[in-house]
């Protein structure tokens, strides 16, 4: 089990946001995708996840290739993407948001038991059911995002910001919340992060883009040991 | 006093049907933001395809039936071919907004040509399947008759129907996930195109009701050249505007609105007051309260 990514290039128009990636991703891990603004983490993100299927090159989850396949088709075999700020529908009720990831699902008493457990793990969503997603504060509406995505049961998943326009305390709390689900569900999970020290804490990976090529790879700890990554992208 | 009641039950009947017409317009809205104007040149075929079916099996309700499952047929055949389409090769560029709104007018065109063409301009007609002669009470007769009463019924229940659709069950929220955010939905793995696809079958079945149920509750004719059906997307379409554009409830609302304010005029004003009033009525709302009469205001979204 794991996601191989070989020679993936992503253009917009004549920009070139992503050149000829590779790299490996092994299950169970959780892998930090770090770099500056523009550097194309979040357009490769949008390609693995069938977002932009316009990519070239190949990217496979056990197998499966992943690139121009519809999201709605890559969810059916375990990739789930949590897109970049606006993640939840705020119209719909947190409920609603919640069972949206759900329908696909034939097995519906197996989808009831998934969110079971998930609003065991966060009572505050489950005191908000009831009420439009809306209301939410930014933190909540992460969490209710990323279990909106857990309610597919996914195996690969894929974060884009979670942190974006939140507070530092509320960001720790949403990347131990990742870890945790990582380890407890056996999830592989990417994370694409600005925020790049605390998400390499939380990480067991790292990879920095820069300028839409790999600048680093390696272990989240040699990352941050690393005195060039440290200069250039965790500001000391 | 019976002129008075006769004019509320006038408006709730019109209104019945306006408000067919603009469940139809805001299901469609709703799914794939587009204003559908061909919904009337739709609503036309099917009643067209119902009466066929009056002919072979002599029940009208049998007729009714199988005219909205080939309303539905036709929605679904004209997302699924003509809408998918034009979104797909106008998907940006100048007139991407207004492709599809042009294209429907396009479209509501070359139906009723088409229909011309198959049929002729002859009209046909429509019993009323229920008798058409109002109650009497002591001595007076209303302007409610039992075809009256099947088509406020009618228009009631499709509305209840389609709200426990909407927000009970798991096909509606496909339904207002893809209408409210298509990436998000997409993203949780909801076929969207298929959902809109659906929006438009169900606007097709509601818009085939309003067909069927008018045609024999107003003189009864049928041609493809009628102006009852050019009328009943005008007024469907200011009912939608009246309810928020974004609500069945809304819809409804609208509907009686319009059809109440619209007998009243008929009666106690002028006949040849009631358009202007009907468009005064779309230029108030829209600039006084453009959310709509049940104002959702942050439903509003292009």
């Amino acid at each position: 089990m794991s996601l191989e990514v070989r020679e993936v290039s992503v253009h917009h128009g004549p920009i070139r946001a992503i050149n000829k990636i590779s790299f490996d991703v092994q299950a169970g891990e959780l892998v930090a995708m770090i770099g500056s603004n523009g550097a194309g983490k979040t357009s490769l993100l949008r390609a693995l996840s069938g977002l932009n299927r316009s990519a070239e090159g190949s990217a496979r989850w056990n197998g499966f290739e992943l690139l121009h396949t519809k999201p709605e088709i890559l969810v059916r075999h375990g990739v789930s993407h949590v897109s970049e700020g606006k993640s939840v529908i705020p119209e719909l009720t947190v409920e609603d948001n919640l069972n949206l990831g759900a329908l696909w699902r034939r097995d519906q008493s197996q989808a009831h038991r998934t969110r079971q457990s998930l609003l065991d793990h966060f009572p505050r969503l489950a005191e908000r059911m009831k009420q439009s997603a809306d209301t939410l504060s930014g933190g909540e509406r992460q969490m209710l995002a990323i279990c909106r995505a857990m309610m597919s049961q996914p195996e690969l998943l894929l974060l884009d910001e979670p942190s974006l326009g939140l507070a530092p305390l509320i960001v720790a709390q949403i990347f131990e919340t990742i870890r945790d689900l990582t380890t407890t569900m056996g999830l592989t999970v990417i994370l694409v992060e600005q925020n790049a020290m605390s998400a390499l804490k939380v990480a067991d990976q790292g990879i920095v883009l820069n300028l839409g090529s790999i600048a680093a790879i390696g272990s989240a700890q040699s990352l941050i040991a690393d005195p060039k990554v440290r200069a250039a992208y965790l500001g000391y | 006093m019976y002129q008075f009641i006769n004019t509320i039950f006038i408006g709730i009947t019109s209104g019945a049907i306006y408000s067919l017409m603009a469940i139809a317009l805001v299901l469609v809205w709703r799914s794939t933001r587009v204003v559908n104007f061909a919904q009337a040149g739709m609503a036309l075929l099917s009643t067209y395809i119902g009466y066929e079916f009056i002919q072979r099996f002599h029940s009208f309700w049998l007729a009714l039936f199988l005219a909205m499952v080939a309303g539905a047929g036709i929605g679904a055949l004209v997302d699924s071919i003509f809408m998918r389409t034009l979104f797909r090769r106008v998907a940006h560029g100048p007139i991407a907004g207004v492709a599809p709104i042009i294209a429907t007018l396009g479209l509501l065109g070359l139906i009723r040509a088409s229909l011309g063409l198959a049929v002729g301009n002859s009209d046909v007609s429509i019993r009323p399947p229920v008798s058409n002669v109002g109650y009497t009470i002591s001595g007076h007769t209303l302007a409610f008759s039992p075809l009256k009463l099947v088509i406020v019924s009618a228009a009631v229940f499709l509305m209840i129907a389609l709200s426990i659709l909407f927000s009970k069950t798991n096909i509606g929220l496909s339904l207002r996930a893809s209408a409210f955010s298509p990436e998000i939905a997409r993203l949780a793995g909801v076929r969207v195109d298929r959902v809109r696809t659906l929006g438009w079958a169900i606007a097709g079945a509601a818009g085939a009701a309003a067909g069927m149920l008018q045609t024999p509750s107003g003189t009864g004719a049928l041609s493809p050249d009628s102006l009852d059906f050019s009328l009943l997307l005008v007024f469907g379409f200011i009912a939608a505007v009246i309810g928020g554009l974004e609500s069945l409830i809304g819809a409804v609302l609208g509907g009686v609105l319009l059809g109440l304010v619209l007998a009243f005029v008929l009666t106690y004003m002028s006949g040849s007051l009631v358009f202007i009033t009907a468009f005064v009525l779309l230029i108030i709302v829209l600039l006084v309260r453009p959310q709509g009469i049940i104002g959702m205001n942050r439903g509003r979204r292009a």
